[in-house]
């Protein structure tokens, strides 16, 4: 938490709340009555959120949100390498879902990894007459040409729910017939108001067929913790899962970015849960806590400073071994890092970015810009709730406008009343803000590039914010109108 | 807990034939919990008092979306302290019923509706297992006591036949059973024998014959159940009855439906039914005479 109140020379809570008020002027009375208590100023000093959220999206406006099937194979079982994963019901969620959000794996495709689209392909035939056989057939294919899967998930589209199709009597009969573990997720689209309903669905199913069916072959220490929340985008597990093992911590599972299943199944015997997205997994940290007295510690590791503060606070938790090697971590990676704002400070110094992302960036990158030089001037999420805003406020500068499940319009109005050095969001906002002539980077995916994360990710973070900010491109382009 | 599903034809007396035999239990000191699975939510109406109770669906439509629900604004307690809750659902002809029960059921789940000191859950579900909204309540985990309401009426004995045959679906995969007919008398020729036959050939018991008795319906016109509105009256001692063998039943099957055939072979033995006459089939009535 930051102990000082931050400010921003000319943004005020009035000129805030004013910004706000032009961008609702033009809603009908209704749809401004319902978005209006989305959006405020941030009171840092607070540390509780100021805004509503998790409610339904108003109807008319353009939003960014996903659905719950989205939030369960996009976000949370997608990443599970050493599995298959069908979406069960017509071909179009499962295509277009289908590597889309740059969870990267490693691994051989149809050995370890099983990387490829899976669908029951519904026709009318299977609305009208159920699709349970055919999601039969299909468990027994897929375990045909993949043995070496090492678990099956189900996760049904829309129609699966409307027709009432039992997927979790066939899952337990197929599971039984092939011997392995498959797993049926109720997490149709129309369920809920954004992707977060999917999140939680996918973590009680985790608790339900997977937690506590394994163990890890290693005989356990005093120093094994998992990585939940942690999705491998652009390879962020690659440089986080590295730096905690440099700081003496054998880090048995991560969830799920490059996950394996059996890894999930075991992780109820680590001594420490380290939770990043707290939004997607906070369910089942709580449930390993309640369950199998499992602590849990969010921490952040974008840019040094939260990096340094994140290491410190694990190494409480853990005997003077752990601390001397984190202090030493924190030793050599000091002066690499402050290379990289020697570096690129002078370029980014005094600018301002504006975000709009998923469950933990909003407020997680706030201090890595900060690292930079950089200041926070807007922020908001698609699908958080209440917890994550009272985690934002004291990230934020103060008066800062947050706005939750914005509007294209909204986002628009306000990207041109503070005039934004970048903004941070994603495919679906990136066009909207180019034209405007805005520098644009996507932060779902970190564009292409990454990782972002650990000590191993700022470098790369850093260039990308200055390649993105300082491009002459920008100046080059003049609209046709 | 015991859960118990109650199926059978549409108009048959399912509603009327639960919340009286509820009654029975709460009677005889039972905590109860009804759900009804039927869009036209007239499950719980006697038990409450009520025209109809604020459904499940009704308030998801109202307030945009089940996450805005509690269980109180939904769950009402009536006569013996049952609790009452109706899934609702659209309008004949449009939406999709079924899963405004799965919906409810998921709802009741997560809030934690189904709680220990309840000694039975009843499901009242519309008329036969249409799709899989409606076998919702036989699901794993769910109701593994199923009673089926029928008369000596040929559609409804076809009705129960048919519900047997989705029992047996479920129950080769899961732990749902049989567990007797009601037979909800109309009055009609050998109806006790009828349907004890009926009952023995799908293994299972007829296990009440409930006399009709226009009790019944001066009861519903006050929108009470027998055993509240008269408690003496004979009818009233007919669901304590029903009630204490539902208590005491031991009797759970996997029922063995029967063809079209054999059913109609019964329908005949009874008089039920008259013999086909292959000579008289597409032939009109000028013809023929």
């Amino acid at each position: 938490m930051s102990d000082k109140i931050k400010t921003i020379d000319g943004i005020t809570k009035e000129s805030t709340q004013e910004m706000i008020d032009k961008s609702l002027s033009v809603y009908p009375e209704k749809g401004r009555k319902k978005r209006a208590p989305h959006l405020a100023p941030n009171d840092q000093s607070s540390g509780s959120a100021c805004v509503k959220s998790n409610k339904k999206t108003v109807p008319g406006v353009m939003s960014a949100r996903g659905c719950a099937y989205a939030g369960a194979k996009g976000v949370v079982w997608g990443p599970i390498r050493d599995m298959v994963h069908v979406s069960h019901g017509p071909v179009g969620c499962g295509w277009y879902s289908w590597g889309t959000r740059r969870n990267l794996v490693t691994g051989v495709t149809g050995v370890d990894k099983f990387d490829m689209q899976f669908t029951s392909d519904f026709q009318e035939k299977d609305i009208v007459y159920g699709g349970d056989k055919k999601l039969s057939v299909l468990l027994r294919e897929a375990k045909d040409l993949f043995p070496l899967a090492k678990g099956i998930s189900v996760l049904s589209e829309c129609p699966v729910g409307l027709i009432g199709d039992d997927i979790n009597s066939v899952a337990k009969a197929s599971s039984k017939e092939l011997g392995l573990p498959i797993i049926p997720c109720s997490c149709e689209g129309f369920r809920g108001v954004s992707q977060s309903l999917g999140h939680h669905i996918s973590n009680d199913t985790i608790r339900d067929y997977i937690i506590g069916t394994r163990e890890f072959a290693e005989p356990s220490s005093p120093y094994d913790i998992a990585l939940i929340g942690e999705y491998n985008i652009g390879g962020d597990a690659w440089s986080t899962k590295p730096l905690l093992e440099e700081c003496g911590l054998n880090v048995k599972a991560v969830w799920t970015g490059d996950g394996e299943i059996e890894k999930i199944a075991a992780t109820h015997t680590v001594k420490l849960n380290v939770i990043h997205c707290y939004r997607s997994m906070n369910y089942m940290c709580k449930v390993m806590e309640e369950k199998y007295g499992i602590p849990w510690i969010e921490l952040n590791f974008f840019g040094p400073t939260k990096i340094k503060q994140s290491l410190r606070k694990l190494a409480e938790l853990f005997d003077d071994s752990i601390k001397e090697k984190v202090e030493a971590v924190i030793a050599k990676y000091d002066p690499q890092m402050q290379a990289v704002i020697e570096q690129y400070r002078p370029r980014l110094e005094g600018k301002k970015v504006m975000l709009y992302v998923g469950g933990l960036r909003p407020r997680h990158t706030i201090n890595a810009y900060e690292d930079l030089g950089m200041a926070c001037v807007g922020s908001g999420y698609e699908f958080a709730h209440g917890d994550d805003y009272d985690r934002t406020a004291p990230e934020m500068p103060d008066a800062t406008v947050v706005y939750d499940d914005v509007s294209e319009l909204e986002f628009e109005e306000f990207a041109d009343a503070l005039k934004p050095d970048l903004i941070g969001s994603g495919i679906k906002e990136k066009y909207l803000f180019q034209k405007m002539g805005i520098p644009f980077r996507q932060m779902h995916s970190w564009d292409y590039s990454g990782p972002y994360h650990g000590y191993l990710g700022f470098p790369t973070f850093a260039r990308d914010i200055d390649m993105a900010i300082n491009s002459p491109t920008w100046e080059l382009v003049k609209a046709p109108f | 807990m015991r859960q118990i599903a109650i199926y059978g034809k549409g108009g048959i007396g399912k509603s009327t034939t639960t919340q009286n035999t509820v009654a029975g239990l709460a009677y005889l000191g039972k905590k109860v919990m009804i759900v009804g699975c039927d869009p036209k939510a007239d499950s719980t109406r006697l038990i409450l008092h009520a025209k109809a109770q604020n459904t499940v669906m009704d308030l998801v439509r109202e307030r945009g979306t089940v996450e805005d629900l509690e269980l109180e604004d939904v769950m009402k307690v009536g006569y013996g302290d049952t609790k009452c809750v109706e899934s609702g659902g659209p309008e004949p002809g449009v939406g999709c019923a079924g899963r405004g029960v799965i919906t409810a059921i998921n709802f009741l789940e997560e809030n934690g509706a189904y709680t220990p000191d309840l000694d039975f859950v009843f499901y009242d579900v519309l008329g036969d297992v249409v799709c899989g909204g409606f076998a919702m309540p036989i699901r794993e985990g769910k109701a593994e006591e199923i009673y089926i309401v029928c008369s000596g009426e040929m559609m409804a004995m076809y009705a129960a036949n048919n519900i047997a045959k989705g029992i047996l679906k479920y129950a080769s995969s899961g732990k749902v059973r049989l567990a007797g007919l009601i037979c909800n008398a109309r009055k009609t020729d050998k109806e006790f024998e009828l349907v004890s036959a009926l009952a023995a050939k799908l293994s299972t018991q007829m296990i009440h014959f409930v006399p009709r008795d226009n009790q019944v319906q001066r009861a519903e016109m006050r929108r009470m159940t027998v055993i509240e509105y008269s408690p003496e009256h004979p009818q009233a001692q007919e669901y304590r009855t029903l009630a204490e063998k539902i208590l005491n039943n031991k009797m759970l099957v996997v029922p063995t439906p029967l063809e079209m055939e054999e059913l109609e072979d019964l329908l005949m033995e009874f008089g039920v039914m008259e013999a086909e006459d292959e000579s008289v089939v597409g032939v009109v009535e000028a013809a023929a005479a």
